[in-house]
């Protein structure tokens, strides 16, 4: 286990505690990102560079959908590669030149370093500039780091988006502004943030990733971006570099999340606060009849976060303003006090939010404070529920549509199912 | 560089947690990247066990890297030690620590704990999960099993035996052990210690008390029980009671050694196998076509059972476990095949295409290649999913597993009297090709009507060709295309190609009606 660095106390001014802990820590490596960006991105493929391990964990992680053609697979290091780095450059060519024959509808493809990738410094960003040259101009080639000592879950995501920025084609300094929404969201959810634009009158606005290779959206002094998920730290440095302007705002989850994430774009383009009410009135209203009935059963209730994948802030944050429930403990892999900064004014005063992690001493705290619902990870759900704790596995989190207005019922049917269930079992 | 999608194996520290989290009493300290974590999710959602794999890992950072990762080491065995109080601990690294060279046996040494700490080395880059199972039990064994426990005189006791092998995540593990627990009371041989599974480092200390020792799973315990034999001098039966005859000659071996009479348990008819397979409703069993691929003990097994006691016809035979490598390309030549040997499932899909078979068993990949290529498909060995870890007992050992074996083998396929009425009235509307199954017919939809059985004319009736390429396949006679029709769906594919094929040999540009029986006649088995 990690040593105890001096834990700092800050307080974000705000009245929530920010206390990080470091430790044994029980997340995902930012190589699970590749299980939903490969279905977004239709004709990227990601090629980890690591060994069976990494195999193993996609495997697990990607369940049955490893057979439905994916587009991702492992090219597994082996004992002959680690003899001689020159060796392995050419024997990552040829996996690829084979990956690439037998997958001809590839346009996009990404090495993805691992932990032995990345700890033995094979140079993927060189690889990927190498074979992008020998591919060009069918398959570009961009390579990214998901690996466990550098990124944690969702980061992954992060890591591969920063990737694609540099390639992002070019606006002129007096192009008209536009709007970029950043981050992979479910198609349908995509489709509904795009219509509420527009109804609000924006006319440029584009989403990152792009659902095709070919189709990427241009960058440019005059692009404003709304981050769509909170853990893009990386993707938005990069974005800003090429002279993008961000728009601070809360993260789209809930009914007032959505609207606070809506009003940041409506503001920055100047949209009519009447028309802004308009286009956003009916949305609201069925997020508030969708909410009503999960009230009930949430309200009250004290709820435990463990870390996994940044959206604990966001997500605790809409279940204690909109479903009335407490917060025992928020627990995050990594806080971007910036790009958090309106999450955490809305969190209530007092709320411990816990950056980092040490296993066994938060699974004592939470046994101790044994909470009405639990949100962990599969590797903790099923001990925590038999010790009798009601847990939410926080994978389906990312996995479910849960952004917008129409999906604002499902978010709260996801943490009220578990514990509907428990009233329902007699034995 | 090997490209991977799918892996039957997971890396060698996995064999390892598989030992540990079998066992009561002991901790591994795995030194390894964060991430590593998933592999609880093994433990916790697909065998749904109860608590933590009793594993502790360092999830060392790229900030960590440097000099202080042998620190972070060194803490988490002295915090795991503090915290659960185990009676012995094994220490190791996973592939990502392997290569940044910290090492855990001597680190852990020098914290001079006073429990016995074992060091493991589990070479990532070569070996893989099986083997990384079977080595840390041997280490286990070799380190704790010592020193050799006066054996009482044998007159006047009763036998005792080791069961060596099942662990976790292990396929039917838990109900296996249930049957052969229940086999060797009955011939009166009581069991000393059952390792890893249930077992405690104290428990491996006694080890050396038993007379001999049963090896469930030759990958996982073949090694620890050799050790123990040239050790204490312990013999040890190594045939796995998968099926009825394996297992009358396991129950026979083990009353050998035991010196104990093994006719009282083989009386009557302890399996309702041979029985079923010798019902009428059976015989349309004989022959059929099965590709069987797995680990090495349950595909030699299952090749025993599917020929001689389901009469079908092995057509395929392998494994992903390199090491029993031999043993099965011997059983396969009996069947007179060639053994697959391989871990990389497109040569196995591609094996079993050319195999032509008509059930395949295997492992959870078998079963998602067999739904693509529309071929019943039962599970018979690891790597499994959830489901295979059912709440009911469902053992594959002893007489209740050939039980089970008889209805998991067999329940893919069709039942013989189903099969026989599907041939018979295959122009009636519940049974035409496009019927969907009687139970999954929607309330409120008309059932949908067999098209009509004259097709329309597609081209058919061309002149013969007489400069065709010799690969060009020969045109169906519109006639030959319609006596195709009355031959069942689910074999129509086959005999297809088997005409075309025959046709294609004999350079025939046409396809006859006399041409579809002809290779009917040919090909027939």
């Amino acid at each position: 286990m990690n040593a105890h660095a001096p834990i700092p106390t800050a307080d974000a001014g705000c009245g929530v505690t920010i206390r990080q802990e470091r430790g044994q820590r029980a997340v995902f490596c930012g190589l699970t990102g590749i299980v939903w960006l490969h279905r977004k991105i239709q004709d990227a493929f990601f090629l980890v560079v690591g060994s069976r391990t990494c195999a193993h964990l996609i495997q697990s992680a990607a369940g049955v959908m490893i057979f439905a053609e994916p587009r991702f697979a492992t090219a597994i290091i082996d004992e002959r590669d680690l003899a001689g780095l020159a060796d392995m450059n050419e024997e990552l060519d040829r996996v690829t030149r084979r990956l690439i024959e037998r997958r001809p509808d590839i346009r996009l493809l990404f090495l993805v370093g691992s932990c032995p990738s990345e700890v033995i410094k094979l140079d993927l960003p060189r690889a990927a500039q190498r074979l992008s040259q020998s591919l060009s101009p069918d398959v570009r080639v961009l390579s990214y780091s998901g690996s466990g000592i550098e990124t944690t879950f969702t980061q992954g995501e992060d890591a591969c988006l920063a990737a694609l920025v540099p390639e992002l084609p070019r606006t002129e300094a007096e192009a008209v502004p536009s709007l970029l929404v950043v981050g992979a969201l479910a198609d349908v959810v995509e489709d509904q943030f795009a219509r509420l634009f527009a109804e609000m009158g924006l006319e440029h606005v584009d989403f990152l990733p792009a659902r095709r290779a070919g189709a990427m959206p241009a960058v440019g002094p005059n692009t404003r971006i709304l981050l769509a998920q909170p853990f893009l730290a990386d993707t938005a440095r990069a974005l800003e570099a090429r002279g993008a302007t961000r728009l601070p705002a809360p993260f789209p989850l809930g009914a007032e999340g959505t609207t606070a994430w809506l009003r940041a774009a409506a503001d920055a383009f100047g949209v009519d606060p009447r028309r802004f009410a308009e286009a956003t009135a009916p949305g609201l209203r069925r997020a508030e009849r969708a909410l009503g009935p999960y009230r009930a059963l949430l309200g009250g209730r004290r709820v435990f976060f463990f870390p996994d994948s940044q959206l604990e802030l966001p997500l605790a944050r809409f279940l204690s303003r909109e479903m009335g429930a407490t917060l025992i403990e928020v627990g995050t892999p990594y806080l971007h006090r910036g790009h958090m900064a309106p999450e955490l004014a809305l969190l209530p005063a007092g709320t411990e939010v816990v950056e980092g992690q040490s296993l066994d001493a938060q699974m004592d705290r939470c046994r101790a404070a044994r909470p009405d619902l639990t949100v962990c990870g599969l590797g903790l759900a099923n001990p925590l529920e038999a010790e009798g704790l009601a847990t939410k596995w926080s994978i389906e989190l990312l996995f479910t549509p849960i952004q917008g207005y129409d999906q604002a019922g499902d978010l709260a049917e996801l943490f009220a199912r578990p514990l509907v269930r428990r009233t329902r079992l007699e034995v | 560089m090997q490209l991977t999608l799918w892996t039957y194996e997971g890396p060698p520290h996995i064999g390892a947690m598989r030992v540990a989290t079998a066992m009561r009493g002991l901790h591994y300290v795995l030194h390894a990247p964060q991430g590593d974590t998933y592999a609880d999710l093994l433990f916790t959602m697909i065998e749904r066990r109860d608590a933590r794999p009793p594993v502790t890992y360092t999830t060392f950072q790229a900030r960590d890297l440097g000099a202080d990762t042998a620190a972070i080491f060194q803490n988490a065995v002295s915090e795991a030690y503090a915290r659960f109080q185990p009676e012995a601990m094994i220490v190791g690294a996973s592939c990502t620590a392997e290569l940044i060279q910290d090492d855990p046996g001597g680190l852990a040494r020098a914290l001079d704990l006073p429990i016995p700490v074992i060091p493991l080395e589990l070479p990532a880059y070569q070996k893989k999960e099986n083997w990384g199972a079977s080595e840390t039990f041997y280490r286990l064994v070799r380190a704790l099993a010592g020193p050799k426990a006066e054996p009482a005189p044998r007159a006047g006791r009763r036998p005792l035996c080791n069961i060596l092998g099942p662990t976790a995540l292990g396929f039917r593990h838990r109900d296996d052990l249930v049957e052969i627990e229940k086999l060797l009371g009955a011939l009166g041989i009581d069991v000393n210690v059952v390792a890893p599974r249930g077992a405690s480092p104290a428990d491996l200390g006694r080890l050396s008390a038993a007379d001999f020792n049963v090896v469930l799973y030759p990958e996982i315990a073949r090694a620890a029980a050799q050790h123990l034999q040239k050790t204490f001098g312990q013999p040890l039966v190594e045939t796995v009671p998968i099926g009825v005859g394996a297992t009358i000659r396991f129950v026979e071996e083990v009353a050998a050694l035991a010196n104990v009479d093994p006719a009282p348990v083989l009386a009557g008819a302890p399996s309702r196998l041979p029985w079923y397979s010798r019902s009428v409703d059976s015989t349309y069993l004989t022959g059929k076509r099965v590709f069987i691929f797995g680990d090495a003990t349950h595909a030699l097994a299952i090749a025993r059972v599917a020929a001689a006691e389901l009469g079908f016809k092995v057509v395929g035979l392998g494994t992903y476990t390199r090491e029993f490598a031999r043993e099965v390309r011997a059983e396969a030549a009996l069947h007179g095949i060639e053994a697959t040997i391989t871990d990389d499932y497109l040569d196995v899909e591609a094996a079993i295409q050319a195999a032509q078979a008509e059930l395949v068993l295997g492992t959870q990949m078998e079963r998602h290649i067999a739904k693509r290529l529309g071929v019943p498909c039962a599970v018979i060995s690891a790597p499994i999913h959830v489901q295979d870890f059912p709440a009911r007992h469902s053992p594959q050992m002893g007489f209740e597993g050939a039980n089970v074996l008889f209805d998991t083998l067999v329940h893919p396929l069709m039942m013989g009297l189903e099969e026989h009425l599907l041939g018979m009235f295959r122009e009636d509307a519940e049974f035409h090709d496009g019927a969907a199954p009687s139970h999954l017919t929607r309330h409120g939809t008309a059932p949908s009507v067999p098209e009509a059985p004259e097709p329309a004319a597609p081209v058919i009736d061309t002149p013969p060709q007489t400069s065709a390429p010799d690969d060009a396949p020969a045109a169906w006679e519109a006639s030959a295309e319609k006596e195709l029709k009355k031959i069942p769906f689910f074999v129509r594919g086959k005999a297809r190609a088997n005409t075309e094929r025959f046709a294609r040999e004999r350079a025939l540009s046409r396809i006859t009606v006399e041409t579809l029986y002809d290779a009917k006649a040919h090909f027939g088995r």
